[in-house]
């Protein structure tokens, strides 16, 4: 079965220089490995295409339920020069949370989209 | 068992609610309240105040802030620690002083502490062979050298601590790490051992969930933000640590705002990198090892943070003019609004081409259908009822940003039909770029001073 990333989700992104973190925690901790299963860096990469010029990175931390995004190159030069319209990233983390995920049999998800 | 110490948080950036000091220090007992005003963005512009008047430089919100809190403060002999110093530390303490004067409070003990500013040592750190390039993109400092605005090192906790033993009620510093607006109080309460790197970890994983004030207890929670309640009075959060450097953080019970785990992982990922090495000047952190337990009613336990070695060279934020940028906005509405404010582009591109605009690059949102996430964002299912468009420049020459301001009114007579210009108040005016060039010094390059005025 399929479900859209929000309903196992919740993010919170931020900038760094030209860089872009989003952090990515289970709602239940049920849901966090489905998270490191499904949501790789290269999936990551690959939704935000030219909008990442550089590497995306991801660390785990497992006692908190929860994935770190590190997207190197994605802030358009930086928070400073961007010409967009979230010059900070901040609603990346949403931008995100659309990602079509596989969820395991049996695993109980209550659709909050 | 002893009282635990408790700091408040009141501020995570220039432009957050004043009363959220008086709300911290009214709402119940406290040991320290510390706010946070500077962002990376912020020094430049406070370098760019200062060189327009020399008594200026500080995020002058602190002193607005403190202004209807400092008799409640210095009654319950409440610490204050800030970085609202900014790129004029020294002007934001006497700016204290002389509150305190006005207010009639004899004897405030006022801790400057000043240092981090190297602009003036960048020429003799080149002389000593150190490079200061780009942390990120290993970029040769040459090819900023002439621009540059402001250079600052960021201090860490000990010159806060130090003008705490010495007797300051309030604490005024210029760029020092956010979290170690929490750990400066730490150690002058706790005199943890410098090696002591458990600890140290654990007083920055405290200041790192304080120091976006209401993000650390509700605000901009994403997990379940229809559940936070009253954020129109949100109590921003409130750390209770222990000696043993395990703390519970919490918030005012008769204030807004919501404290669980979720709400604290939000936080706890904010602006990190590598999450098993959050670098500050005072000790490493390994925020893999943050542990979390829900105590219900608005407390969690946070414990079993551990820490590394401190780093052998300190992090400088350099500052530097990067060109000009402007940005146009119309509004198109149905039918067709995608396709006209498309139309708009090219339109606006043929302008800038006749009227010989040196532009380096352009940037076009279609607000409402793909404005903040742009090629991320699916097509829409239907017409849309109106697009905001909106069409942003970036360029080395000022007279075309601002003669690219010109081109966008013009439209709402000469261009395609339907568009609304509400969101026009005359022309849209060009903005300098000021751009963030992280770099590396040695910690000998960076001396702290530390002072202690009194009103």
């Amino acid at each position: 079965m399929r479900t859209v990333l929000y309903n196992l989700a919740h993010a919170r992104a931020g900038d760094k220089g030209d860089r872009c973190n989003i952090g990515l925690i289970a709602r239940r901790p049920e849901f966090y490995p489905v998270l490191v299963r499904e949501v790789t860096a290269d999936r990551v990469k690959h939704l935000f295409g030219d909008w990442c010029k550089g590497p995306v990175e991801r660390f785990e931390l497992p006692n908190l339920e929860a994935l770190n995004f590190v997207l190197h190159g994605a802030l358009d030069g930086g928070a400073l020069a961007s010409l967009r319209l979230d010059t900070q990233g901040k609603t990346y983390g949403f931008a995100l949370l659309r990602l079509e995920v596989e969820i395991p049999e049996g695993l109980t998800v209550d659709p909050l989209i | 068992m002893p009282q635990p110490f408790r700091i408040a948080g009141a501020s995570g950036f220039w432009g957050d609610r004043n009363d959220a000091l008086l709300d911290q220090v009214r709402g119940g007992p406290i040991d320290v309240v510390m706010l946070d005003y500077l962002a990376e963005v912020t020094m430049s512009i406070l370098r760019m105040k200062m060189m327009r008047n020399p008594n200026q430089g500080y995020a002058g919100d602190f002193l607005k802030a403190l202004d209807p809190a400092l008799h409640d403060i210095v009654e319950r002999r409440i610490k204050v620690v800030t970085n609202a110093g900014g790129m004029n530390p020294r002007a934001c303490a006497q700016a204290v002083i002389e509150l305190a004067r006005k207010k009639g409070i004899p004897g405030l003990r006022v801790g400057l502490v000043t240092g981090d500013d190297i602009l003036g040592q960048l020429d003799s750190l080149a002389a000593r062979g150190i490079a200061l390039e780009n942390l990120d993109t290993g970029g040769s400092f040459s090819t900023i050298r002439e621009r540059v605005l402001s250079a600052n090192a960021y201090l860490g906790s000990e010159p806060i601590a130090e003008a705490l033993r010495a007797g300051a009620q309030i604490v005024v510093t210029g760029r020092c790490t956010d979290s170690a607006l929490a750990l400066g109080p730490l150690l002058a309460r706790y005199d943890w051992a410098p090696h002591d790197w458990n600890r140290r970890a654990a007083g920055i994983v405290a200041g790192h969930l304080l120091e976006c004030g209401g993000q650390g207890s509700g605000g901009n929670f994403a997990g379940a933000w229809e559940q936070v309640p009253d954020l129109a009075n949100l109590g921003y959060p409130i750390a209770e640590v222990e000696e043993s450097g395990e703390f519970i953080v919490t918030k005012h019970s008769g204030l807004g705002g919501l404290v669980t785990p979720a709400v604290l992982k939000e936080q706890l990922l904010y602006e990190i990198g590598d999450p098993r090495a959050y670098v500050t000047p005072d000790v490493v952190a390994d925020f893999t090892s943050i542990r979390l337990e829900d105590l219900g009613a608005n407390r969690v336990r946070v414990f079993g943070i551990r820490g590394m070695p401190a780093p052998e060279q300190l992090k400088v934020s350099v500052s530097y003019q990067d060109g000009w940028r402007n940005a146009v906005a119309l509004t198109f509405v149905w039918p067709h609004a995608l396709e006209r404010a498309r139309a708009s582009e090219r339109l606006l591109r043929a302008r800038c081409e006749k009227r010989g605009l040196e532009i380096d690059e352009i940037h076009v949102d279609l607000i409402g259908v793909s404005g903040a996430h742009g090629p991320l964002a699916p097509a829409p299912r239907e017409e849309p009822n109106e697009v905001l468009f909106r069409m942003a420049i970036r360029t080395r020459d000022r007279e075309s940003a601002k003669r690219f301001g010109e081109e966008i009114a013009p439209l709402v007579l000469s261009g395609v039909p339907g568009a609304a210009s509400g969101l026009l108040s005359g022309r849209p005016e060009e903005s300098v770029i000021v751009n963030y060039w992280p770099t590396l010094v040695p910690r000998d390059a960076v001396r702290a001073s530390v002072e202690v005025l009194e009103s």
